[in-house]
């Protein structure tokens, strides 16, 4: 059987691991090295990296580091962050990465992911869409959740499946940091509308939220975290053990 | 001992050259022909379509120089689209010619999976073992390993070492003689699949 997997998402600024609540506040955490490799020993299923950087030093830091963990651990990769060009892709698959998540650079040129996924396939190519509720609907924000971009969500993730994402990142940004669980209704109205694997994100505060998650949307494939992992308020190996005691598949 | 990674421009192959240091083999990514005779063993990656693939092995000559070293008795490991290639043929939008090393046929999971499942699969998902093979001497039944396909081989039978459960049992690993295949990637598996690769590159006792 297909497991559910567990997904420990690592953001990267100046070659440390960093976690904001809301997107703002960040506070060091770790060294991402070290990190992956705690991950990948205790039942992590893949892993995300995120390049919240902005200089082209810190670019080539980041790459450095992305390098290292991929010459270490060996489960899938995804990496985004500044990802806007096809030559973007290029220089981290280059360093390692399995897969490459485009949000705001899609945005800007949704053809990205047509042009990414022919040249790398579609499962290379992963969209990640920070959302937020506004005058009824879903709506797509850009920019780390700044920037309201006035589309309407299930019609944006549509359009970028149908252009070759083969997978996709549901960040709710009215339960990122709130540790009061998923986005269920968010995740439950993507997750219906498209065919692809859909991995969900914000709001897991213990591990029962992932469970919630899994039982009320049985064919949602990931639950994906960050600072609760981090800070150890959930350790993956004991979510691992809740979710197979709740009959979810999971690899232990 | 030296192992070739064959590179015929298909595939992102940073994590099968890092897997293989990690265990401690000296692999060489390569497509040069000489380098190729003088391995002690063959892998066979590959990500994306088939008839791509296949056409890129063709144009330079890799197909005939493939089949003979195996003819001669070299061992060869085939990952994901590199396994799907050691098939007669594959019906991946239109019918196009694998290498032949394997009995069987690649056939899209569409229509022949149930219509609830996602497709790709993609994701972790368990070994069913099939027969005792070299491949597969240190894998235990129930095995975790990584998927990613959206097509799969058929009729594998004499070569079958290994199956998973996707709405139906498909093949996941082939072994027969000196040719073995893996659909899912060992390079991105964990110990599960580090555990495979070494199986592959060192006999047993072998240093």
């Amino acid at each position: 059987m297909i497991t559910k997997r567990i997904i420990p998402c690592l953001d990267v600024k100046n070659g440390r691991v960093v976690k904001g609540v809301k997107f703002q506040g960040l506070s060091d955490v770790s060294s991402p090295v070290e990190l992956a490799e705690y991950y990948s020993e205790n039942g992590a299923d893949e892993l995300v990296f995120y390049d919240i950087t902005a200089s082209f030093e810190e670019r080539k830091l980041f790459t450095d580091i992305l390098t290292e963990v991929a010459s270490r651990i060996f489960i899938p990769l995804t990496v985004g962050g500044g990802i806007n060009t096809l030559e973007d892709f290029d220089r981290v698959l280059k360093c390692g990465a399995d897969k490459v998540s485009v949000n705001s650079g899609a945005i800007k040129n949704p053809f990205l992911i047509k042009e990414a996924a022919m040249k790398y396939g579609d499962q290379c190519v992963v969209l990640s869409a920070d959302i937020k509720r506004k005058d009824g609907e879903f709506r797509v924000f850009a920019k780390g959740g700044r920037e309201d971009t006035g589309m309407e969500a299930i019609s944006w993730i549509k359009k970028c499946v149908s252009l070759g994402a083969g997978e996709v990142v549901v960040n709710s940004i009215d339960t990122d940091g709130v540790k009061k669980g998923f986005d269920i209704e968010m995740l439950k109205a993507v997750n219906d509308a498209v065919k692809v694997p859909v991995i969900a994100s914000g709001g897991a505060g213990c591990a029962d939220d992932f469970v919630k998650l899994f039982k009320e949307i049985p064919d949602i494939d990931a639950g994906l975290a960050a600072s609760v992992f981090h800070f150890g308020e959930i350790k993956i190996s004991q979510l691992k053990s809740q979710l197979r005691k709740n009959g979810i598949e999971v690899r232990i | 001992m030296m192992i070739a990674i064959i590179d015929y421009g298909v595939g992102n192959l940073f994590s099968l050259n890092a897997s293989l240091k990690k265990i401690g083999v000296w692999a060489k990514v390569t497509s040069d022909f000489d380098e190729i005779r003088a391995a002690d063993r063959l892998i066979l990656p590959g990500v994306g379509a088939f008839a791509d693939a296949a056409e890129k092995l063709r144009l330079n000559g890799l197909d005939a120089l493939i089949k003979k070293e195996v003819s001669n008795g070299k061992e060869i490991l085939g990952i994901c689209l590199g396994m799907q290639l050691l098939f007669e043929e594959s019906y991946e939008y239109g019918t196009h010619k694998g290498l032949g090393l394997l009995k069987g046929r690649i056939v899209p999971m569409e229509g022949k999976i149930p219509s609830d499942l996602k497709i790709p699969h993609i994701g972790w998902n368990s070994l069913n073992i099939k027969k005792n093979c070299p491949l597969l001497r240190k894998t235990k039944d129930g095995d975790y390993v990584y998927f990613v396909h959206s097509f799969f081989a058929e009729d594998a039978d004499e070569s079958l070492a290994a199956t998973t459960m996707y709405g139906i049992e498909m093949t996941a690993a082939v072994q027969k003689d000196n040719v073995a295949g893996c659909q899912f990637h060992p390079e991105k598996s964990g110990e599960a699949g580090l555990d495979i690769l070494e199986a592959f590159c060192r006999k047993e006792g072998e240093k």
